[in-house]
C-alpha cells in the first residue's frame, strides 16, 4: 500500500496499543511478529484448527482470519493476557490438558470465553473448533471442568449444596464423538 | 501464507453511504465482512482481487428485527447473533439450526449471513434455508435499494445478480407457515463443509431446498409439486434426483450425494408429518 500507514489502535491484554501496520495483515501475524506475543500459535491458517484463538471483545475468534484493521477499537486478549495465573492454566497442567502444547493456548482461550464452570455440553460445543492431536480431548475437558473458581465468592457459591446435584459421570463410550 | 500483503489495498468507509460511493467510484472492490472465507483464500493464495472494502464496522448493517410479518436480518449479523436471537428461534428455527452447524464458535462469532449470501458458495449452509423460506435479498447502491427474491439471486456457480457497485444489506423473511426442518450432512457436526445440506418447510405446498448438490443452491420445485399433488415419496425422491446435479469432489461423490439427497427428503417427510 502506498503512502503512510495510519495507526491501528486497540487494547491488547489491558494495554492500549497503537501500531502502524498494513491493515490487511492477519491479527495473528501482528500479535506474533510486531507485538512479540508468540503464545498464539498458527496451526492450519484457515480457521479449521483453533490454535490461533484469541478473544476479541470477549469472544473467541481465529486470529488467522482477522485482518488487523478489524481489530481496531476492540479489546484483544491473548494467552499472555492470562498472565499464567488463570485457573484454566493451572487446571490444564494438573489434569493432563496439555501434551505437545501447540493447541493449548487456543484451547485455553476458547475455554476462557465460556466463563467459569461451563457444563460439559457447553465445553464440547465451545471447543468444537479446536483440534488436538495428542490428548484425545478427555484431559482437556476434565481440566476445564475442574478449573477452580476464580474468587472466594464463587468458591463459596460452588460449595453450597446444589439443589439437583449432577454427578460428573465419565463420558459414555457412545458419546465420544466430538462435536 | 501464500499471499503477499503489501500490494493489497484496503478502503475504510465510515458509513454505508461512504461504502456505496467507494464501490461506485473506486471499484472494483471486494467487500470484507467477517473474512471467514476470504481470509482462507488469503492463506491459500486465491484472493478475489487486490482491492478491498472493509464493511465490518458498518453497524447500520447489523441486527435482527421483526417488522410486522417480516423478519429482517442485517447483512453483518453474525451466526452467533442468529443463534442467540429469540426472534430467529421463534420465526425461523431452521436458520438457527443452520447457524449452529456452521464452523464452530470462532467462525460463528465472525461469519455473517450477508457474507454467506454474497460469497455465493454452493455449499453455504444458510442458503437452502433462505431459499425454502422464500426470503428476499436487499441490495443497495448509491441511489437505489432493490429487493430480489432469494431464489432469483444466483445466476450460476459463484455468480449472482449483485452488481459490483452494490452491497447485500439485509435479508427479509416473510412469515413461514408449517414445520421447518434442517439437516446438514458432513464429516462431523462442527467445522465441516456440507456434502449435502437441506432445508424444508412442511406447508401446502411443501418448500424444499438443497445445497452442495449443484452449482448454486437448488429449490426443488418439481419435487414440491409432486408431493403437493399427492405423489408418493418414492416418486418425489426420483424427481428430486433429477432436479439436482451433484459432482464428485474432494468432499464427496455425485452418487453419494444423490443417494443422501433422496434419504434426506424421506427424513424431512417423516419428521414433519
Amino acid at each position: 500500500m502506498s503512502g503512510i500507514l495510519r495507526p491501528i489502535t486497540f487494547v491488547l491484554n489491558g494495554k492500549r496499543t497503537s501500531l502502524r501496520v498494513h491493515p490487511l495483515r492477519r491479527l495473528l501475524d501482528v500479535l506474533r511478529e510486531d507485538c512479540g506475543l508468540t503464545g498464539t500459535k498458527e496451526g492450519c491458517g484457515e480457521g479449521e484448527c483453533g490454535a490461533c484463538t484469541v478473544l476479541v471483545d470477549g469472544r473467541a475468534v481465529n486470529s488467522c482470519l482477522v485482518p488487523v484493521a478489524q481489530a481496531a477499537g476492540t479489546k484483544v486478549v491473548t494467552i499472555e493476557g492470562l498472565r499464567g495465573r488463570h485457573p484454566l492454566q493451572r487446571a490444564f497442567a494438573e489434569h493432563g490438558g496439555a501434551q505437545c502444547g501447540i493447541c493449548t493456548p487456543g484451547m485455553i482461550m476458547a475455554a476462557a470465553a465460556l466463563g467459569p464452570r461451563p457444563r460439559l455440553e457447553e465445553v464440547r460445543t465451545g471447543l468444537a473448533g479446536n483440534i488436538c492431536r495428542c490428548t484425545g480431548y478427555e484431559g482437556i475437558y476434565r481440566a476445564i471442568q475442574k478449573q477452580e473458581a476464580r474468587s472466594k465468592k464463587q468458591e463459596a457459591k460452588r460449595q453450597r449444596p446444589a439443589p439437583t446435584p449432577s454427578p460428573q459421570s465419565p463420558v459414555p463410550a457412545g458419546r465420544r464423538k466430538r462435536r | 501464507m501464500r499471499t503477499a500483503i503489501s500490494p493489497l489495498v484496503l478502503l475504510q468507509p465510515r458509513s454505508l453511504r461512504d461504502a456505496l460511493r467507494m464501490l461506485r467510484e473506486e471499484g472494483p472492490l471486494a467487500p470484507l465482512a467477517g473474512c471467514t472465507d476470504l481470509y482462507v483464500g488469503l492463506n491459500v493464495g486465491v484472493l478475489p482481487g487486490q482491492r478491498f472494502l472493509n464493511i465490518w464496522g458498518l453497524d447500520a448493517l447489523r441486527g435482527i428485527e421483526v417488522r410486522g410479518d417480516v423478519l429482517r436480518i442485517g447483512a453483518l449479523t453474525t451466526y452467533s447473533d442468529i443463534i442467540r436471537s429469540a426472534d430467529v428461534r421463534r420465526r425461523l428455527p431452521m436458520l438457527a439450526a443452520a447457524a449452529r452447524e456452521i464452523g464452530a464458535v470462532q467462525i460463528q462469532n465472525r461469519g455473517t449471513i450477508g457474507g454467506n449470501i454474497a460469497n455465493a458458495s454452493p455449499a453455504g449452509d444458510t442458503l437452502p434455508v433462505l431459499a425454502a423460506a422464500d426470503a428476499l435479498v436487499e441490495l443497495r447502491g448509491v441511489e437505489w435499494t432493490r429487493k430480489v427474491p432469494f431464489t432469483d439471486f444466483y445466476t450460476g456457480y459463484r455468480a449472482s445478480v449483485r452488481r459490483p457497485d452494490e452491497l447485500v444489506t439485509a435479508i427479509e423473511v416473510p412469515r413461514v407457515e408449517g414445520r421447518q426442518w434442517f439437516r446438514k450432512v458432513g464429516t462431523r457436526a462442527a467445522q465441516s463443509i456440507s456434502k449435502v445440506v437441506m432445508a424444508g418447510v412442511r406447508a401446502e405446498p411443501p418448500r424444499i431446498a438443497l445445497g452442495s448438490v449443484a452449482p448454486t443452491v437448488v429449490r426443488a420445485r418439481r419435487t414440491e409439486d409432486a408431493l403437493a399433488s399427492g405423489g408418493t415419496l418414492a416418486e418425489a425422491q426420483r424427481i428430486l434426483q433429477t432436479e439436482i446435479s451433484p459432482i464428485d469432489d474432494i468432499r464427496s461423490t455425485a452418487a453419494y450425494r444423490r443417494e443422501v439427497a433422496a434419504r434426506l427428503l424421506a427424513q424431512f417427510w417423516a419428521a414433519t408429518s
